[in-house]
């Protein structure tokens, strides 16, 4: 028995181990250009990424104080000041945006996953998805025909529906897809025990698909939040602090874009003070919706 | 509750799933229906409480008379005949975002039976049924999706009881669960039998055998016999019977 077992042993080729011959040389070595090129590319990618984020903290972090945050533009780049009205515009705006857009976003999502079938769905998934592809300048466009002229007045409001119009396709779509992700199952429950279509919507969908909807919801108004293009033509900016929504109001994004032409060194730097927290305002509203969700786990 | 269908058809779209099933259930007992995969048992039971048109593009006629009523008339809308005719699925599906207290108090909430300790007195009632209660009574406020999958099928089975339904539709409620809680499950028909009119469908000629006091085969859309369990085992009627449940096909 065992000396059959020790010659088979033998004879037979280990199939674990590659046979040494011409063929096999040439796939062991494209199969190691492939993964040293995919790696070697993936790294560049990131490599870049890194380098511009650590630049603009290296730029940025210098003159970031209270300051920046609490005192307005000095003139003529004059020392001191900061940025506190494009900080106040930034939130104001997509506070807007989001109380607009996200409805907007979510009924069209419960439309799309709960109850469209057929061509009016198809069309209207369509169109969702072509708005997600539209340049935002279109979206400030619009507003500006729609609000800036019949008001003749750039304004807040102006700019937030420019926003906002920006998110409903994406909440829209997102929330769609996380939808359609809660099993059948789960809606039969609810149906079976008499729930009517609202309530199993409700009560037994929303709560299940809520991690995913809230992630969605938050990306959007962080991808908002870094709009400029949209705004140049609807809130326009403005150096005053300022709540009222019927006039000209600043962003981040704005002021940035302002600053980095200017002949002022100092408001140069302080654009990089701007990118800065800009960026952070991103990282941190995307590790809070980790880590109140969860992860991007689901719970089903 | 008396339940019967006349001359019910149903479809998937263009596909023909059933054909003029005509079938009478006695109150207060327990009824099997058993047949091959896709001879239709499943699509039969999701139309006698509306289910079935939940399926896209899914069709059903005819008529199925609950006390004399039909369930389809156009005056009765399906919500009202799932709260009185309760449904366990294939898949324990409790609801994972809720705790155990809150899936069986789902039914009497979203249908206003009951609130504050009258609900509270009904959930336990309900869990009682299900013989669940002494095994989450110190948790009913843990995630639903922690019991095991006997528990949460019996939870599932506390759930369509507190709507306190006249008539329970079981769609192969043991084919996930091993034969331990199985046995369990199937203790739990019998006992659930002297207070609703049961319609159950399985896959497990030995638990149709166990159970059930009346037996209906299907194949092919179509029901081929009826009778009484006892005699439907041990001396059918027709030649596909006698087939199926000797293990010659299907």
């Amino acid at each position: 028995m065992s000396t059959t077992m020790s010659t088979r042993k033998r004879t037979e080729p280990n199939p674990f181990r590659p046979q040494q011959s011409a063929r096999g040389l040439q796939r062991h070595i494209s199969n190691v250009l492939a993964i040293a090129f995919s790696t070697l590319f993936a790294l560049f990618a990131v490599a870049v990424l890194i380098f511009l984020i650590v630049y603009i903290l290296r730029q940025g972090i210098p003159f970031i104080n209270l300051d920046f945050f609490t005192k307005l533009p000095t003139a003529n780049g004059e020392p001191g000041g900061g940025m506190g009205q494009s900080v106040q515009g930034t939130l104001i705006l997509v506070g807007l945006a989001a109380l607009f857009g996200v409805p907007l976003g979510l009924f069209t999502a419960i439309y799309l996953s709960e109850f469209g079938h057929g061509r009016l769905a198809n069309g209207l998934r369509f169109l969702v998805d072509l708005l997600n592809g539209v340049p935002t300048i279109i979206f400030g466009l619009f507003a500006w025909v729609l609000i800036v002229i019949p008001q003749q007045s750039f304004s807040g409001l102006a700019g937030g529906a420019a926003l906002a119009l920006i998110m409903v396709p994406i909440v829209a779509r997102t929330a769609e897809d996380i939808l359609r992700l809660v099993p059948r199952e789960l809606r039969e429950a609810s149906f079976a025990l008499g729930a009517t279509e609202a309530r199993t919507i409700l009560r037994v969908v929303l709560p299940a698909a809520r991690n995913g909807i809230i992630t969605g919801i938050v990306l959007a108004m962080a991808r908002v939040a870094g709009e400029t293009a949209p705004l140049l033509m609807t809130a326009f900016g403005t150096t005053f602090w300022n709540t009222d929504i019927t006039q000209p109001m600043d962003a981040l994004p704005l002021r940035i874009f302002n600053f980095t032409l200017s002949p002022y060194q100092l408001q140069i730097n302080q654009a990089y003070a701007g990118s800065f927290v800009l960026i952070m305002l991103i990282l941190i509203t995307s590790f809070a919706v980790r880590w109140f969700t969860g992860g991007f786990k689901r719970k089903f | 509750m008396s339940i019967s269908v006349e001359n019910v058809n149903a479809w998937y779209g263009k596909k023909q799933a059933l054909y003029d099933v005509n079938l009478a259930f006695e109150p207060l007992s327990v009824t099997a229906m058993i047949g091959p995969s896709g001879c239709g048992k499943s699509t039969f039971i999701r139309c006698l409480n509306r289910m079935h048109e939940e399926v896209p593009d899914a069709r059903v006629t005819g008529k199925v008379l609950v006390d004399g009523v039909d369930i389809y008339a156009r005056s009765i809308k399906p919500m009202y005949v799932r709260q009185h005719i309760g449904m366990v699925f294939q898949q324990p599906n409790p609801l994972p975002t809720r705790s155990i207290f809150e899936n069986v108090a789902l039914g009497p909430r979203i249908n206003g039976q009951a609130n504050g300790s009258s609900l509270k007195e009904l959930v336990e009632h309900s869990l009682r049924q299900a013989a669940l209660w002494d095994e989450v009574k110190d948790q009913l406020d843990a995630p639903a999706t922690q019991l095991s999958g006997g528990q949460q099928q019996r939870l599932c089975i506390a759930r369509a009881v507190a709507n306190q339904p006249q008539i329970l539709l079981m769609d192969e409620p043991c084919s996930a669960l091993d034969p331990i809680s199985t046995l369990e499950i199937e203790e739990l028909i019998r006992q659930l039998k002297q207070a609703y009119t049961i319609i159950l469908v399985t896959h497990n000629m030995q638990q149709a055998g166990r159970v059930a006091d009346r037996t209906v085969f299907f194949l092919l859309g179509r029901i081929i016999e009826v009778g009484n369990t006892s005699e439907f085992f041990s001396h059918p009627q027709k030649k596909e019977s006698e087939d199926y449940i000797s293990g010659r096909f299907g």
